[in-house]
């Protein structure tokens, strides 16, 4: 009467595996492994809705307040993000390999391919926590805490575009910004650097707009969000490993392997969106 | 290929195992996969809920019988009238939070739909049990959350946390907020998994559109949990770090937007209040043409319209905003959807009035409730649209009226479905019937007190009254009375249920395989159901449809329907 074809009569399967790994529920492996499959996809949908908010608040902050973004993003240092973000696209390939080894079941190459994996998560960590404990020193931060007392890109813009203020000074012109500071005291903040140095009449002052904070804000929430995400991939990734090490994977089963190889892929995927987002506005 | 004859699968019942004694331990419980005992958690735990959000409730209604408050008052002087009205706005606060994250919006699905899903569709569980227990005990962790933050300084900026008063209020936000985010994950891993199951694990000839209208309405409902609850996910956990961290993105002192606020939560809320009504609506599509005997009029127009009403329902939520800083173009778009989002509502509407023209209507206590629902959330719905129309809007926003439309549709719809539910599937959960007549007369004493209690704060609302005031003007006293009797008339309603539902699970009479002559799945197994919930896979033949009752008759002996012998055959459903 039935249909499908039972695991029982399916040619070439290891019974046992089967047997083991299908749950009462379900009437073929094949069937567990789609509605696995569909249950990631939605879930990983709903992990995408969840950093939506997040980019819908950076929209409507940046629509809103765009000096404030061009203003701030000065702050992050583009080389780190992007060595981050060669450092996730590689572990992306060696988790999209871990999944093919774990298809084609070899067990050894699977095993290696999870640890390099986990390796450029960590790594991606790392340079994320020395930014972040750089961005702490400099007082670099969210709401009230934001009192940043640096040397900084002014003497960069002068030396290197110095155009890159006229879109500044656009905004001037149109009301955005105001010429002094209103978190920290005019002479330590980035303005009052700058006029330190206005001693040379060719550095443009660079006014610093109100609410600087706010883009902190952001940066902090959007990165730390993703950052958790990344520690949770390695945290799978080592119970993956565990598991391989015990056999548990072959080219009858490895749906845990596909899985967690869809996740990591949307991690990487939201850092696609957050590099250019925060790191290259100017 | 054997047909059993539904007698000797009736007589056979009594002696052997089903779901609920095939094993008796609390553990066996607690840690269960099977989605009917887990349903039946759900239902155990939601009604304790709504039984403390009823009896705050009532604490409010008594609160409101004299205008300057009988239980919270000041006295004499502003502060200590301050003081006491705090209290109020913590009860109310409660009351919403635990009916809307508790109760309306987890209680259908859990609750119904655990049970009764698997069994419509004709499979053994849901695709993924662990999820599903996993869902159980994060509800249950969001509502043990919310009570020590109730203990430790109960919240009380409204149900609806906005900034920037939740980010300044001394009350115990976070820990409330925290609660209602695991309840968020409780609520998309429950629709997750019902998706999946619906895509995945429909048995051999149960196609899309042979499926019971319960499961197309689940199945929408299930679409707005996925989409639409990490919105509201993502917002809490802002309001959690703008309170823990000081982040500043809602907070207008550090530069940020608080109407931001109000519109991520709602567009995570509006979305809600569909999740609360579209399987409430799955429930009066089984129970109308059940108790009609007649084929649901325009099935595939029912199904659609909940799809529709998950769609449009996402945007929508700007009405929410029509006062609260919003542009004047967005506020007429917002308006025009507003109005787009009342039609798919009304063609369910007259779908059911169609299916009962001409039925032979039996209006036993499901069927009433059903009706019940029909006539309040019609109610609900057109003052919704009232409420939607800009101009009318910006009267009265923020009145008893919206307060008013809200309960209609709130719980003259879902609550009242849900009850509809309850009595339905009943003899299918215990195995018992329950005595009609209290049922009945509980029913209608519902109904009266519902109107009793809503319909005044249709009125006063219009006059002017606003909504969440410890105290009003003396002048709309008489509403306010006449809404309190409403609230303790629903009370009495809610006891005499109490004692005949507990009355059947000890002494009920023995429930038959299909009581009420419905022709969907579930009905086709024992009541209660074994723990694999059919003793053969049922196959479901090429003319199988769910509303088809010609083949159904009544047995007097059994006090139960049953297949016609020469209707039985490859038509139907048979097992194998
Ligand atoms: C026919 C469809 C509906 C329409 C056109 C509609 C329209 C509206 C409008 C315009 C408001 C805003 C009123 C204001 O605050 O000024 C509103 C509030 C509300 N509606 Fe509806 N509604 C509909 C159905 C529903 C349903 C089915 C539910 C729930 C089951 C519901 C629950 C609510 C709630 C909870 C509020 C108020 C929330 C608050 O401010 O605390 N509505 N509705
Ligand atoms: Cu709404």
């Amino acid at each position: 009467m039935s249909e499908t074809i039972s695991p029982a009569a399916m040619p070439g399967v290891d019974q046992a595996v089967v047997r083991k790994h299908l749950a009462h529920h379900f009437d073929t492996p094949q069937q567990q492994f789609d509605s696995g499959k569909l249950g990631m996809w939605l879930f990983l949908t709903t992990e995408l809705l969840l950093f939506s908010g997040l980019f819908c608040a950076y929209a409507v902050y940046r629509a809103l307040h765009p000096e404030i973004f061009q203003f701030a993003s000065q702050y992050l240092d583009p080389t780190s993000g992007l060595i981050n973000t060669i450092v996730l696209l590689t572990s992306g390939l060696t988790m999209a390999l871990a999944v093919r080894f774990a298809q084609t079941g070899k067990r050894t190459p699977l095993s290696i391919c999870l640890v390099l994996t986990m390796l450029c998560g960590l790594t991606f960590i790392a340079i994320h926590a020395d930014e972040y404990f750089e961005k702490y020193q400099q007082k670099l931060l969210w709401g009230t805490n934001y009192a940043p007392k640096i040397v900084q890109p002014a003497v960069k813009a002068a030396a290197g575009s110095p155009g890159t203020w006229s879109s500044l000074n656009r905004l001037a012109a149109r009301g955005y910004i105001s010429s002094h500071s209103t978190i920290a005291p005019a002479s330590i903040g980035p303005a009052g650097v700058a006029a330190a140095h206005a001693a040379a009449p060719t550095v443009p002052l660079i006014p610093q707009p109100h609410n600087v904070q706010i883009f902190f804000g952001i940066y902090f929430l959007m990165t730390g969000l993703h950052s958790i995400h990344v520690i949770i991939g390695v945290i799978l990734m080592g119970w993956l490993l565990v598991r391989n090490i015990r056999g548990d994977f072959g080219p009858n089963y490895y749906n845990p392997v596909d899985f967690v190889g869809l996740y990591w892929g949307i991690v990487d995927m939201v850092w696609m969106f957050l590099f250019p987002l925060l790191y290259l506005i100017r | 290929m054997a047909t059993i004859s539904l007698h000797e699968a009736d007589a056979a019942v009594g002696k052997r195992k089903n779901y609920l004694n095939q094993t008796t331990t609390i553990r066996s419980w607690l840690f269960t996969l099977d989605h009917k005992r887990i349903g039946l958690m759900y239902l155990a735990a939601g009604l304790t809920l709504f039984f403390i959000g009823g009896m705050l409730a009532e604490v409010i209604r008594t609160q409101l019988l004299v205008p300057t408050g009988l239980i919270f008052h000041g006295t004499g002087t502003i502060q200590s009238s301050y003081a006491a009205y705090k209290h109020y706005n913590q009860v109310f606060t409660l009351h919403g939070i635990i009916m809307v994250f508790m109760v309306l919006v987890p209680m259908i699905p859990g609750a119904l739909g655990n049970f009764a899903l698997p069994l419509m569709l004709g499979a053994k569980d849901v695709a993924f049990p662990r999820l599903n227990l996993l869902s159980f005990w994060l509800y249950i962790s969001g509502a043990v959350l919310a009570v020590i933050s109730t203990i430790m300084g109960a919240v009380d900026t409204g149900w609806t946390f906005y900034t920037p008063y939740s980010i300044d209020t001394s009350t115990y936000v976070v820990l409330m907020v925290s609660g209602i985010f695991l309840l968020g994950f409780s609520s998309i891993f429950t629709g997750l998994n019902f998706i999946v199951t619906i895509h995945k694990l429909r048995p051999f000839g149960m196609t899309w559109f042979r499926m019971p209208l319960f499961l197309w309405a689940t199945y929408a409902t299930a679409v707005i949990q996925v989409a639409a609850t990490p919105v509201l996910g993502v917002t809490l956990l802002l309001l959690i770090v703008e309170r823990v961290m000081g982040i500043g993105i809602f907070n207008p002192a550090l530069g940020g937007n608080p109407v931001l606020f109000q519109h991520f939560f709602w567009f995570y809320s509006h979305p809600a209040v569909y999740i609360m009504i579209l399987p409430a609506m799955g429930i009066i599509s089984e129970i109308v043409p059940t108790f009609s005997r007649k084929h649901i009029f325009g099935y595939e127009f029912v199904a659609f319209s909940s799809l529709a009403i998950a769609l449009i329902g996402f945007m929508v939520w700007g009405h929410h905003l029509f006062v609260n800083g919003q542009s004047a173009e967005l506020d007429a778009i917002f308006s025009f959807l507003t109005f787009l989002v009342a039609v798919p509502s009304a063609v369910k509407v007259w779908n059911w009035l169609a299916t009962m023209y001409k039925g032979a209507i039996k209006l036993d206590t499901p069927m009433l409730y059903a009706l019940s629902f029909i006539i309040l959330f019609t109610i609900g719905g057109l003052t919704g649209v009232v409420l939607g129309a800009l101009a009318e809007d910006v009267v009265l926003h923020d009145t008893y009226f919206v307060v008013g439309h809200f309960h209609y549709v709130m719980f003259g719809g879902t609550i009242i479905a849900m009850l509809g539910g309850i009595h339905y599937w009943w003899p299918k959960m215990f195995g018992k019937m329950y005595n009609e007549f209290w049922a009945r007369t509980a029913c209608i004493l519902l109904f009266i007190g519902v109107n009793l209690t809503f319909f005044p704060q249709l009125m006063v609302g219009a006059y002017g009254m606003p909504r969440r005031y410890a105290s009003y003007l003396p002048k709309y006293q008489p509403y306010m009375v006449a809404s309190t009797i409403g609230a303790y008339v629903q009370l009495v309603a809610f006891l005499i249920m109490a004692s005949y539902l507990l009355h059947s699970l000890f002494r009920g009479k023995k429930a038959p395989v299909n009581p009420w002559g419905s022709g969907s799945l579930e009905w086709t197994t024992s009541s209660p159901p074994p723990t694999d919930n059919f003793d053969t896979i049922p196959v479901i033949g090429d003319h199988y449809d769910p509303y088809d009752y010609s083949h159904l008759q009544f047995d007097p002996a059994i006090g139960g329907y049953v297949h016609t012998e020469e209707h039985v055959g490859p038509h139907h459903v048979y097992h194998r």
